[in-house]
């Protein structure tokens, strides 16, 4: 029988460890479909390594498939902290990269200082609308927000799909089912010559910080948190649920909103239908992994996306399927919420 | 005539929490047709003995060894419910272990019979069922859904369900905390007829007055430790009752008062109940400056209506509502506005948020108030340091302002829910069920502070189960009975008995 | 009007409407199964994928169908048994984990996909099931094609169905998974073992969903795609709560949403390229939605559903 004794005191070493003993556990396991296909797993795991960060190149990679993760990581984070299962991340990125074409590739001709704001506000107010309605069902109906959001990604995909056949559709684009590119004004600048890295990673980050002053050190933060642990004691003592909700599902939203915008000015320059692949999903995890801290969010987006980038390497390499990526990510997911009890609490085995 | 044999003997056991010591090498004896008490506090340990007994927990140390069918004493295996049902031991909780949905018969034969075999063979069940009911005296339709039963009729299901396996023992947790004294009485005369007929019982109590009427022997658990175990017979209350609290307590001293203007005034007041259960049925009642009403009455019956109506977390109600002569609000900002303070009657689920530190609990009310924040960044030095100026003033006992409030006790908590209350001077301070699960010590200082409340001016609404409570603090009681209010008359002509039937239904006097 | 009627009266509609329905069937019984000891199981998506995915390889690899059968089932018990560990004596949220079973599911039904068939462009097929004909029973008009023109994966989800309600509402074993969803504490003081009956209730309830992945291989497609499910699972939680967590309820409501689902279809060639079919397909999907929300206010849902029970813990 198993035992668990509540802790009254984790110290950060404590979180820390049991947070990066998961992910050693996630890379242990996956070792083992590994050597089941045949690959020397040694060999496989440095590869990834090498291609996650050997170079300036596989490091600017990594740091852009990064981008969107952190958005999408910290959207997951600020919703959950709120007891707020956004699983939705996916479809309010294409919400909001479609918002980005919609206000970038011509609707708004103006300079870039005036542009990106629009382009970027505009994915915002399309991923924050998009995650509004679950939010509500949620408040007013009690429907369970995990499904709605999970349904409403495959709804908003085959309106992407739908767009981009019909009044999205480029035609220049030879036949092929993508939007119109945003002007050069609206592009997000290049951070480092001739790579992809763009300045959407430094809005990310941004994100980040200000997420974290405003969780830990404001009136609404602490109404959030007082929210996803007791809502009850929250609506006793005056705090407004509906609000706080409303607030925590649009900013959620917004921020996967921004991680379609980031990939649609930052990176590719046009939507398509496989803008995202599975970032909101992975999101989640990011989330996981960073313990819902927003600062934290940084350093596990960048993993996640290592992990991504440095498989594709190692499969390029081997020809071992890159799933193996997405297979070590859930892994991380499941070994970090275990790893989670060891810090909550002190685990007896009797 | 010689002993009759014993059936259950508990040997030296002991059972910690962390640092806690539930139970000390404690020993008892259980002889066959013998009603034991086991007495003690909140806190002594005498649910935890029990459920140990019953399989919940596993005691550090020390053996249970049960009777078997033919007198002899066998070891009981640790950490098994079933172990102990199949031994003999049926176990009712204080809260009670029901599944609602399903009906009095279903959950009666909840796992009576192996879990592959292919039916469940109702009829033979309701037909064993038919006959228990006819010997012990305790009737309940067993087609019934449990969610749809009174409490009282829930609590006789529990005890068929024990009766059912054919128990031995029966260990009754606090049984008549949910019922009326008039129900006590006829449950004290079910358990009567049951041990003439050869059952053996444990009854765990905290109060005096049930433990001398029902049981034969009593043993007093104290701080985790058996500090007595005596006939009952021989025994006096006092005695009883400073081995039970281990020092001498002094009541809490009612000053008398002249009341002021009335304050929470309510007229015709009706709110449709939860459900199946009572909401307010024309309820009319004041609460002037400087005086205690007291509702009592057996929870359910809208005493939780009342509550939420007071504390801004109900529906609009019809009728008039209000406090210093305008509308009671229906939100809780607007009732706290309105100078209500609020002390819910569960401090963990509606009380505090358990992950938030002992500071962001303390001001979790006031959080638009500009000593809380500056313009929308919270002041953490000023809050820290209101925390500790409460912590101080108010004896709480944590690491400090910074420690999650889910560390503290539940007397520290409550502590922890009064100064937030307190500290805000509210004109009316609504306690509900204030005291309910804190030791003597805790309970005291509760009553200390809403006396003192009460020499200020404030007026205080307090709502329990306890009697003996509401005797000693305050200066006038009502009870609710399905959703009415019995006109509060005052303390000074008022006794348990009359109490009791009120809370029957047969004062139907209705308030003015 | 006229089109709408001769779609709903022909006998092909309704062979449709079923065959779409059947792996909606094994989903909403499976969650169901679980939902009723206390458990959501969101694992669901991914499991139908692994069921879809190992069934599909078995046979593939040279397994008769019905070993296919049993290998997804298998599979699906497996990654059950993952969920339950986590979210029963563990007690870890159901909704994340279930997330991270999906993704774990589906990742490694890829991967294996991927490192069975190195180099394959389009997805090689197998003979999947073969109508089940009943003579006699066959040849009646109307019935005969719309419920024995299926094969036996659909005969398999009505008889399971069948002992799913019997085992609920008519043994012990059903009694006590009844009462562990709504009071597990009741559960344990009756002497019964809370984490056994939860875990079991889900590690049969996953077997039975990966029987729907199963059946989109084995029976509909003949081959594996990505992303073949399409959602299926999130709909079949969706049914559940639909059907308020009743083993009938929930066999209607999966064969009213196949109905639905070859209706719109069916409309969808009717009215040509005129609407894009996109708003179609995104039909299923909001219905589902508009499901939940229908039935949101007065859902009579297990009462200890999500809610993880620690032993001798205070």
């Amino acid at each position: 029988m198993i035992r668990f004794e509540p802790r009254t005191r984790a110290s950060l070493g404590l979180v820390v460890g049991a947070r990066l003993a998961a992910l050693g556990a996630a890379f242990l396991l996956a070792a083992i479909p590994l050597a089941v296909a045949g690959a020397p797993v040694g060999r496989a795991f440095l590869l990834i390594l090498q291609g996650a960060g050997g170079t300036l190149f596989a490091l600017t990679e990594t740091l852009t498939r990064a981008t969107p993760l952190i958005f999408t990581g910290l959207a997951a984070a600020v919703a959950f902290r709120a007891r707020l299962f956004n699983i939705g991340a996916e479809g309010q990125l294409y919400a909001g990269a479609l918002a980005a074409v919609a206000a970038g590739s011509g609707a708004i001709d103006a300079p870039a200082g005036i542009l990106v704001p629009a382009v970027l506000g505009a994915a915002a107010l399309a991923g924050a609308a998009l995650m509004l309605v679950p939010t509500l069902l949620k408040a007013r109906l009690g429907v369970d927000e995990v499904v709605t959001t999970l349904l409403l990604n495959f709804v908003v995909l085959l309106f992407i799909q739908m767009m981009l056949e019909g009044p999205f559709k480029d035609p220049m684009g030879g036949g092929w089912p993508q939007s119109e590119p945003v002007l050069d004004a609206a592009i997000l600048p290049p951070l480092v010559e001739r790579m992809r890295l763009h300045a959407g990673l430094l809005i990310g980050v941004a994100a980040c910080l200000v997420a974290h002053v405003v969780v830990a050190r404001t009136v609404f933060g602490l109404q959030v948190r007082a929210v996803g642990e007791n809502a009850n004691a929250a609506a006793y003592a005056g705090i407004p649920i509906l609000r706080t909700m409303l607030l925590v599902g649009a900013l959620s939203g917004a921020l996967a909103g921004l991680a379609g915008a980031s990939e649609v000015a930052g990176l590719k320059g046009y939507l398509t239908a496989d803008l995202s692949r599975g970032f909101g999903y992975a999101g989640i995890v990011v989330a996981m992994v960073a313990g819902l801290q927003p600062l934290a969010v940084i350093p596990a987006a960048i993993l996640v996306a290592g992990v991504f980038v440095g498989a594709d390497t190692m499969s390029r390499t081997m020809g071992v399927s890159n799933y193996i990526a997405d297979l070590i990510v859930a892994l991380s997911l499941l070994c970090v919420l275990v790893g989670g009890l060891f810090v909550r609490f002190r685990v007896r085995f009797a | 005539m010689s002993p009759s044999p014993l059936v259950l003997r508990i040997d030296a056991v002991t059972k910690r929490f962390g640092a806690l010591v539930a139970n000390d090498a404690i020993s008892l004896d259980l002889r066959r047709g013998e009603i034991l008490a086991l007495l003690g506090e909140n806190g002594a340990g005498k649910t935890t003995l029990m459920n140990i007994l019953f399989g919940h927990y596993v005691a550090d140390e020390g053996t249970i060894e049960v009777a078997d069918g033919d007198g002899g004493l066998r070891p009981l295996p640790p950490g098994s419910p079933g172990a102990a049902l199949a031994a003999g031991v049926g176990m009712v909780h204080q809260h009670f272990a029901l599944a609602e949905s399903l009906t009095v018969l279903e959950n009666v034969v909840l796992g009576t019979r192996t879990a592959w075999s292919p039916s469940l063979r109702l009829s033979e069940a309701r037909a064993k069922l038919a006959r228990l009911m006819e010997e012990s005296g305790l009737s309940v339709d067993p087609g019934r859904r449990v969610g749809a039963l009174t409490v009282g009729e829930r609590q006789r299901v529990e005890i068929l369900k024990v009766l059912y396996r054919g128990a031995r023992i029966l260990v009754l947790d606090e049984p008549t905390a949910v019922l009326t004294p008039g129900e006590a009485e006829g449950l004290f005369a079910v358990l009567r007829r049951l041990v003439s007929a050869g059952l053996s019982i444990v009854f765990i109590s905290h109060k005096l007055g049930e433990v001398t009427a029902i049981a034969d022997r009593v043993a007093v658990l104290r701080g985790g430790r058996k500090v007595a175990d005596q006939s009952v017979a021989g025994a006096s209350r006092a005695e009883l009752a400073a081995l039970m609290v281990g020092r001498e307590v002094a009541p809490s001293r009612r000053m008398p008062r002249a009341p002021g203007a009335p304050l929470l005034v309510l007229e015709g007041v009706s709110v449709p109940g939860p459900g199946a259960r009572p909401g307010l049925d024309a309820v009319s009642f004041s609460v002037r400056e400087g005086e205690i009403v007291g509702v009592a009455g057996v929870s359910g019956n809208g005493q939780g209506a009342l509550a939420a109506l007071v504390a801004g977390t109900g529906p609009r109600p019809r009728g008039t509502a209000t406090i210093d002569g305008r509308p009671l609000g229906a939100t809780p900002r607007a009732v706290m506005r309105a100078g209500v303070g609020r002390i819910p009657e569960d401090r963990h689920h509606e009380g505090v948020v358990g992950s938030l530190d002992v500071a962001e609990n303390l001001v979790l009310e006031t959080l638009d108030s500009p000593e809380v924040h500056r313009l929308g960044f919270l002041r953490r030095r000023v809050i820290e340091e209101r925390a500790r100026a409460a912590i101080q003033a108010y004896d709480i006992r944590c690491p400090g302002p910074e420690a999650p409030i889910r560390l503290l006790s539940g007397g520290n908590i409550q502590k922890v829910i009064l100064a937030r209350v307190l500290d805000r001077d509210p004109r009316l301070v609504l306690a509900n069920q204030p005291t309910r699960g804190l030791d003597v010590g805790a309970a005291g200082a509760v009553h200390r502070r809403l006396l003192e409340a009460r020499e200020r001016g404030t007026g205080v609404l307090l709502i329990s189960e306890d009697l003996d409570e509401l005797l000693s603090v305050c200066d006038r009681i009502g009870v609710m009975v399905r959703g009415r209010l019995t006109a509060p008359e005052p303390v000074e002509g008022l006794t348990l008995e009359r109490l009791g039937l009120l809370m029957a239904g047969s004062g139907e006097e209705r308030a003015a | 009007m006229d089109a709408v009627l001769d779609i709903l009266l022909s006998a092909s509609f309704w062979a449709a409407a079923i065959r779409i329905a059947t792996p909606l069937m094994f989903g909403v019984l499976g969650a169901l199964i679980c939902e009723r000891a206390g458990v959501l199981n969101l694992g669901i998506e991914g499991i139908f994928t692994a069921g879809a995915m190992a069934g599909w390889l078995a046979v593939h690899l040279g397994a008769d169908l019905w070993t296919g059968v049993l290998v997804a089932a298998l599979v699906g018990a497996a990654l059950g048994l993952i969920l339950a560990l986590l979210t029963v004596p563990l007690g870890l949220s159901q909704h994340v984990t279930g997330i991270g079973v999906t993704l774990l599911a589906t990742s490694l039904a890829y991967f294996i996909y991927r490192v069975a068939l190195p180099n394959v462009s389009s997805p090689p097929r197998i003979q999947p099931f073969a109508p089940l004909a009943i003579p006699g029973l066959s040849d009646l008009p109307f019935i005969g094609p719309a419920l024995f023109q299926q094969t036996p994966l659909t005969f398999l989800a009505l008889a399971l169905f069948a002992l799913a309600a019997f085992v609920l509402y008519r043994t012990p074993l059903g009694l006590g998974l009844r009462a562990v969803g709504e009071n597990p504490a009741a559960v344990e003081s009756a002497g019964l073992d809370v984490h056994a009956l939860r875990i079991g209730a889900v590690v049969a309830g996953s077997a039975i969903m990966a029987l729907g992945g199963a059946f989109l291989t084995m029976s509909a497609f003949n081959a594996f795609f990505f992303e073949m499910t399409g959602g299926r699972g999130w709909i079949c939680i969706a049914l559940t709560v639909f059907a308020s967590w009743r083993p009938g309820k929930a066999l209607i409501g999966a064969l009213l949403f196949g109905a639905f689902d070859a209706f719109q279809l069916r409309l969808q060639h009717a009215v040509g390229g005129a609407v894009p079919s996109q708003v179609f397909l995104m039909l299923p999907y909001l219905l589902s939605i508009a499901a939940l929300c229908t039935v949101a206010r007065r859902a009579d849902y297990p009462k200890a559903l999500m809610m993880p029970y620690l032993k001798g813990q205070r």
